[in-house]
């Protein structure tokens, strides 16, 4: 046990206080912007089949933001927020993962789930709310999840899913079957209480999670300079007592290197490790976001410049493995994929009126029941007025 | 049959459902090898190692954050919450995640196995955070059950049954009872059905509704009515969310008179809940207007503790002020 006078460290005799940033923390890059591998870079494992299924799911996430921005603007669906930007830092940790693997997310990270499996169909059944949703259309759009791929489903209040995924880690631990949780956040989540708190419990209950945050920039309007003092996030990982690493976000390859030493460890040792993986959000925060009024097109541009989806297809095509002639069959072939699926659910019925009272506890309690009974008799005299009447819920 | 206090018989529940299902989990503040502030952890970690009940590091939000991802795993956490008073920094927690849950995924992932405890309430010269009795912030909160005891039997079988049910239970121990309740207790295990009051005893002339530990003081201000000729029927509510209507407004409807007291402050107190609902469903029965005997709309005060508490005196007074109405 450390006691306070028994500590390690050397002992001063002079008011010499540590800088606040004396902790360096480097970066980690295996891919260059052209495609190219740093000298000496140690590469993740990775195979063709591999570099595919994740430069798909990438293809996937930009068209399926592309369109889904557009559906908003035209009202077909309420809300929405993009990955753009974020596709490599998403899907190249996902890809470090076994199926086994839980991931809890923020909001941001679809593409992740994309990767597991979640189907077209899937996606927009969960954004029109409709009868096929796997949340019952209870949540807003993009609010995603499924038990089935072991994806926790997203809720709004930020930062919550930290210190369950720290919980949810300790159970895995203890029934020891070599399977860890992942956890995403971004910059500005890891300011609440619920970063500190889950963090600090992983490392000292040892929880095999891999906290995983994603620093693009900007909390919507907020910019990093005015979310922290301290260099990001990384060393209060350090401070935590976690292994702890930086990567470049729109490095893929850097990104699967650092999750799959990560997962390594994490299981070998029962511990957590946090990553910082530093992108930026090319996109609105959200579709209720107008990023002019906080930052300029030149700083847009900038980033746009070292994509990490660009990157990665440069690499690909460099080892033999994509031609231009597939990647614009690709494009197509989801752009009429994600529009024929739109379509189809926007058409599906909403989910019964009689879901709005389940699930609330695992069986319906007398009162609900009683206000359920309430509210059907009071639909069925004005049925014009709810839309669920005229929807033909029954 | 044992005779147990009121810890003892928490600490008895905790163990036979530690033994008989490996996947039950015990910590929070300082429950680990010193088993708990109060005891009610003693022994657990020797008996069932350092995995399965733990101190965690001081953070509310943390404990019941942690609590949820362990019972969205599959395990069967039971979280300890030092003083109900302190539960407030994991509210965003148990209102925003345990609650729901279950209802924002479709029931694709639920958090039913979760229970927190938490001593609560005065008595104790607690002052403004050791004494409060905060079940009216969570009877609100759709998704939580919230389960108040009385005494050591009430206590192990209610505790059991909040173990066992396949959704969240928040349980309020009264603290001022952990040692002063003594009673038998079977050392088997069993369960008191969640969701129902207990008639404690007949009456009818009033209802009298409380929980936890007023019910002792409303049964004391019982035996003074009983002096004067006044037949009250006491009634344990027990379960406050999802709460026995019935019961209630049976009783009610017999008696045509209702009082009911609590320790928390009066506004926005669970009474004010039971009062709205029994005058709608026995608006024709009632003789008096319904009687609330409550906490003072003060923070809890420390050195005029005993003119803050609702006492069998204040009861006594209001059931005499309902009779003669």
């Amino acid at each position: 046990m450390n006691r306070p006078d028994q500590h390690v460290g050397a002992v001063i005799h002079q008011a010499n206080f540590i800088a606040g940033n004396a902790l360096e923390v480097p970066t980690l890059k295996v891919l260059a912007q052209d495609g190219s591998i740093y000298p000496n870079a140690a590469l993740p494992e990775i195979d063709k089949d591999l570099a595919l299924k994740i430069y798909d799911t990438m293809v996937f996430t930009r068209v399926l933001d592309e369109r889904m921005v557009a559906s908003q603007r035209q009202g077909r669906i309420s809300f929405y927020m993009t990955c753009k930007g974020e596709e490599a830092s998403i899907i190249g940790s996902a890809a470090a993962l076994t199926d086994h693997d839980m991931i809890m997310a923020q909001y941001r990270e679809h593409a992740a789930l994309r990767y597991r499996g979640f189907t077209t169909a899937n996606f927009m059944n969960q954004m029109f709310s409709n009868a096929k949703d796997l949340g019952k259309g209870r949540q807003m759009p993009i609010h995603y999840g499924s038990n089935e791929l072991n994806y926790m489903t997203i809720s709004s209040p930020l930062a919550t899913q930290i210190p369950q995924a720290t919980g949810y880690a300790y159970g895995q631990r203890l029934q020891g079957n070599q399977a860890l949780t992942l956890c995403y956040f971004g910059e500005g989540a890891a300011s609440e209480g619920d970063f500190h708190a889950g963090l600090n419990m992983a490392a000292v209950l040892k929880a095999p999670a891999i906290f995983y945050c994603r620093n693009n920039g900007y909390a919507i309007s907020t910019s990093t300079d005015e979310q922290y003092a301290g260099d990001g996030i990384a060393p209060r990982g350090v401070g935590y007592g976690i292994e702890t690493i930086r990567v470049d976000g729109n490095d893929c390859l850097a990104v699967l290197l650092a999750t799959q030493e990560a997962r390594k460890y994490a299981l070998a040792h029962n511990k957590p490790v946090l990553i910082e993986a530093m992108s930026y959000r090319l996109g609105a925060h959200s579709t209720s976001d107008d990023p002019s009024g906080y930052r300029s097109k030149d700083e847009e541009e900038l980033w746009a410049k070292i994509d990490g989806v660009q990157r990665f297809k440069l690499w690909l095509e460099q080892q033999g493995w994509w031609t231009e002639e597939q990647e614009s069959e690709r494009y197509q072939a989801y752009r009429e994929e994600v529009l024929r699926e739109l379509k189809v659910a926007e058409k599906i019925e909403p989910p019964s009126l009689q879901e709005l009272v389940t699930d609330v506890y695992a069986e319906v309690p007398a009162h609900l029941s009683q206000q359920l009974e309430q509210l059907e008799t009071h639909i069925a005299k004005y049925p014009s007025a709810y839309p669920s009447a005229s929807k033909g819920a029954k | 049959m044992a005779e147990m206090n009121l810890l003892h018989a928490i600490n008895n529940a905790l163990d036979l459902a530690m033994a008989d299902n490996e996947r039950v989990l015990c910590f929070g503040e300082d429950v680990g090898h010193f088993g708990g502030v109060f005891r009610s952890t003693s022994g657990l970690q020797d008996k069932y190692g350092k995995d399965r009940c733990f101190n965690t590091p001081l953070t509310e939000q943390g404990i019941i954050g942690f609590a949820n991802g362990l019972a969205a795993q599959g395990a069967v956490p039971i979280a300890e919450i030092q003083f109900a008073d302190y539960i407030f920094p994991a509210f965003d927690q148990i209102v925003n995640e345990t609650a729901k849950f279950r209802y924002r995924s479709g029931n694709e992932f639920d958090v039913g196995s979760l229970v927190i405890r938490t001593p609560y309430g005065g008595g104790i010269a607690g002052g403004l955070y050791h004494s409060q009795s905060p079940e009216a912030y969570f009877t609100g909160t759709p998704g939580i059950k919230v389960v108040v005891p009385r005494n050591p039997y009430q206590a192990k079988g209610l505790l059991m049954a909040s173990i066992a049910d396949d959704n969240p239970v928040l349980f309020f121990e009264p603290k001022r009872l952990y040692r002063a309740a003594i009673g038998e207790v079977p050392e088997e295990a069993y369960q008191i059905e969640l969701g129902k009051a207990e008639v404690v005893s007949p009456g009818t002339d009033i209802t009298l509704l409380g929980w936890g530990a007023q019910m002792e003081i409303i049964e004391k201000a019982a035996a003074m009515a009983a002096e004067q000729g006044i037949s009250c029927e006491v009634i344990d509510l027990r379960t406050l969310a999802p709460w026995d209507v019935d019961t209630v407004a049976e009783s009610v409807t017999k008696t045509g008179r209702l009082l009911i007291s609590h320790e928390a402050p009066l506004t926005g107190g669970f009474a004010g809940e039971i009062s709205a609902t029994i005058s709608d469903k026995c608006f024709l029965h009632l003789e008096s207007p319904i009687s609330r005997v409550c906490g003072l709309d003060t923070p809890y005060p420390l050195i005029q503790e005993k003119e803050y508490v609702a006492d069998h005196l204040k009861i006594f007074e209001a059931i005499k002020a309902s009779i003669n109405f």
